[in-house]
């Protein structure tokens, strides 16, 4: 399922096909897609499961459940407008892309490391409940406050540079920027669970009291975790103000934060692709559950499918896959998906140490 | 011991400074260092009714915390749908009482029914709890626009708490020397009243009944409790009633105060979340401290500092969690 490159040449087993045939399809979408596909389906779902990606990363080998994730991006998103170029009239300083791209993943970063340092001292529901305070009060801060943020209106005219002969916000290179982005942060956070630091954080994420007595700082290993959700959540956040063209309260609303947890939970957060999988969901239920019902009952619609989800497949859509496959070729799935136990080992074949 | 007699000192003098600037007369120099004392006054017994109302609401959230563990994050649709629940009543029956009752039965009884359905099946996964009450409060938000449309809903005051009480205190006396004294909505006050009433009753609940005391017992030890005999599912079913019932209770009471319209339960739950943050968690004491902080916080900051007045709400919250990460009377 995931979109492998050339490192699963590296599986034992030789490439899995499965990989190939995603890869090729993710790099050949635009050919046959519309551009409608590309730019609203295609690079949006990748927007929005970079985002959630940066969720599944702390929720699922940090044992954190952030709902402020999507308040990282939008900080990033409003950075972006802030600094660089809008057409409000408000602030917009007017500053290179460049160099607004990078404060803002940067800003976007240190916000998230704040966000951790304070949620960090706590554990389990907590961490949702002081994440979600805070995704709300940031909401309203923005909303209220006219100086900086521009309040209810927020900032519009933001636009991605034109480089190389190419308008970045073109449906086919924008899917591309977010594909290679999407690609990147997808092997990073594969090849992160593998590093020490990310088998520490999935200790942490298994037993703090053990990890505690052997002398490892938990402490530390979840405020770094927050600091590298915040680059993904941030990079994600200049992807979508560059999507939208606008940046407004709304973006860093409740529904919006509930919105990425929706599809990191439906995605299932065992493994780095789920999050993909749920935005692809999450966009097309977006765009065709008008057919089926009522726009205005969409919510109503996410919410349903969320609450099966969480009463009836705890590991998302991924969990339904991989009970479908493990019923199909027994054998095989057993040495796919380990136990509990080793739950950091979920794509042996996306593993670039093995060689 | 020296750290206990400072902070009774300090507490003390803030009390008494604080007494004198509602009670005396402002001098010319803090009039024009802080504004007038109409407007500080006025933003003091805003913050403390506010307060009152957060308690309502967030009193029922740490009571069902407490004792299951289960952070309800559909509290605050539970409060708008009480509003609205109310409001249908009392404008059917032209009684708001009626109105206040009923928002109170049917909210707890869907209390009941979440917990008897839903909660008991997972008892003791508490993210998945808490990722069903988020799931059940997106549906809720959802179906109540759908039924309530957009629009703002206000409730008539009752004839008996309707208008303005002059309080004993002046805010200037005139050239002529006559003194201008404060008025203040009489409903807010009587918020503030059943507010009070609502804490001292769920204190007395809690501490001087034999049901009052099973649910202590739980909180501290669940299991305990089941093998002693009690009925676990009973008192659990019990007090997510009276939580889910405060909360429906609160809707009609708020929505009478201010108003009800979508955005109100984010908003009561962000109270709810903040002040049991701040309080610590699973305690009602706690509660009735937080909410007087947060209600406090939000007034003096809408009126001082209008662009930046969640940020005080913010900062407090973050202060509490820095020093004391379980709440200001929570034990872990």
């Amino acid at each position: 399922m995931p979109g492998a490159s050339g490192k699963a040449n590296a599986y034992p087993l030789g490439i899995n096909p499965a990989f190939l045939l995603a890869a090729v399809f993710l790099i050949a979408y635009p050919l046959f897609a519309s551009d409608f596909f590309t730019f609203q389906i295609g690079a949006y779902s990748l927007i929005l499961g970079t985002i959630a990606l940066s969720l599944t990363m702390l929720a699922g080998y940090g044992g954190m459940v952030s709902i402020a994730q999507m308040t990282v991006a939008g900080f990033a998103a409003y950075i972006m407008a802030i600094l660089g170029t809008n057409s409000v009239g408000v602030m917009g300083l007017g500053w290179p892309w460049w160099l607004t791209a990078v404060l803002a993943i940067l800003g976007a970063a240190l916000l998230s490391t704040f966000i951790g340092a304070i949620a960090a001292r706590t554990e389990g529901i907590y961490t949702i409940m002081i994440t979600l305070a805070i995704a709300v009060a940031f909401f309203y801060f923005v909303r209220q406050n006219y100086q900086i943020f521009n309040g209810f209106t927020g900032f519009a005219g933001i636009k991605p540079p034109t480089l190389f002969g190419v308008y970045w916000r073109d449906p086919t290179p924008f899917y591309y920027l977010t594909l290679a982005i999407a690609a990147f942060f997808y092997f990073a956070v594969l090849y992160g669970a593998r590093s020490s630091f990310g088998l520490g954080l999935q200790a942490v994420r298994d037993n703090p009291r053990r990890v505690r007595a052997l002398g490892i700082n938990v402490f530390l290993h979840r405020v770094v975790a927050y600091f590298y959700a915040g680059i993904i959540a941030g990079t994600a956040g200049v992807l979508l103000v560059w999507f939208n063209g606008r940046v407004s309260p709304g973006i860093v609303g409740v529904d919006m934060a509930i919105d990425i947890l929706v599809i990191a939970v439906v995605g299932g957060m065992r493994a780095p692709i789920g999050p993909f999988l749920g935005a692809i969901a999450f966009v097309l239920l977006e765009n065709f559950a008008i057919d089926l019902i009522d726009r205005e009952r969409f919510n109503t619609v996410i919410g349903l499918a969320f609450l099966l989800v969480v009463l009836f497949s705890p590991d998302g859509l991924l969990g339904i896959w991989r009970r479908m496959e493990s019923r199909i070729r027994l054998p095989r799935a057993n040495v796919r998906w380990g136990g509990r136990a080793n739950r950091g080992d979920w794509h042996p074949a996306g593993s670039p140490e093995r060689t | 011991m020296q750290r206990r007699t400072i902070l009774i000192l300090g507490i003390v003098l803030l009390t008494a400074a604080l007494l004198w600037m509602i009670f005396a007369v402002w001098p010319g120099w803090l009039i024009d260092a802080i504004g007038r004392k109409k407007t500080f006054v006025n933003t003091l017994l805003n913050g403390i009714t506010l307060g009152g109302l957060y308690f309502l609401v967030a009193s029922g959230f740490t009571l069902v915390f407490g004792l299951m563990r289960n952070v309800n994050l559909a509290h605050g649709s539970m409060y708008l749908l009480g509003g609205y629940i109310g409001y249908e009543v009392a404008e059917a029956t032209g009684n708001w009482f009626f109105g206040l009752a009923v928002a109170f039965l049917v909210i707890a009884v869907s209390g009941i029914a979440l917990q008897v359905a839903i909660f008991r099946r997972m008892q003791g996964d508490e993210l998945r709890q808490t990722l069903v009450t988020i799931g059940i409060s997106i549906i809720a938000a959802d179906l109540m626009l759908a039924v309530w449309t957009g629009t703002t809903y206000q409730f008539d005051t009752p004839e008996a708490l309707y208008g303005a009480v002059v309080l004993p205190v002046i805010s200037v006396i005139k050239s002529s020397g006559a003194p201008v004294f404060i008025k203040y909505p009489m409903y807010r006050l009587a918020v503030l009243g059943v507010a009070a009433v609502v804490g001292i009753g769920l204190w007395l609940f809690l501490n001087r009944t034999r049901i009052g005391m099973m649910i202590r017992a739980g909180v501290n030890d669940r299991e305990m409790l089941a093998a002693s005999g009690v009925n676990v599912h009973f008192i659990f079913a019990l007090v997510f009633a009276i939580g889910a019932g405060l909360a429906g209770f609160a809707g009609v009471v708020g929505g009478t105060a201010l108003s009800i319209a979508p955005g109100e339960d984010i908003r009561y739950l962000l109270a709810s979340l903040v002040v049991v943050i701040v309080g610590g968690l699973g305690s009602v004491t706690g509660a009735a401290i937080g909410a007087l902080l947060i209600g406090l916080a939000e007034q003096f900051g809408l009126a001082y500092f209008p662009t930046y007045g969640v940020v005080l709400t913010f900062l407090i919250m973050v202060g509490v969690l820095a020093i004391r990460p379980q709440g200001i009377m929570g034990t872990r």
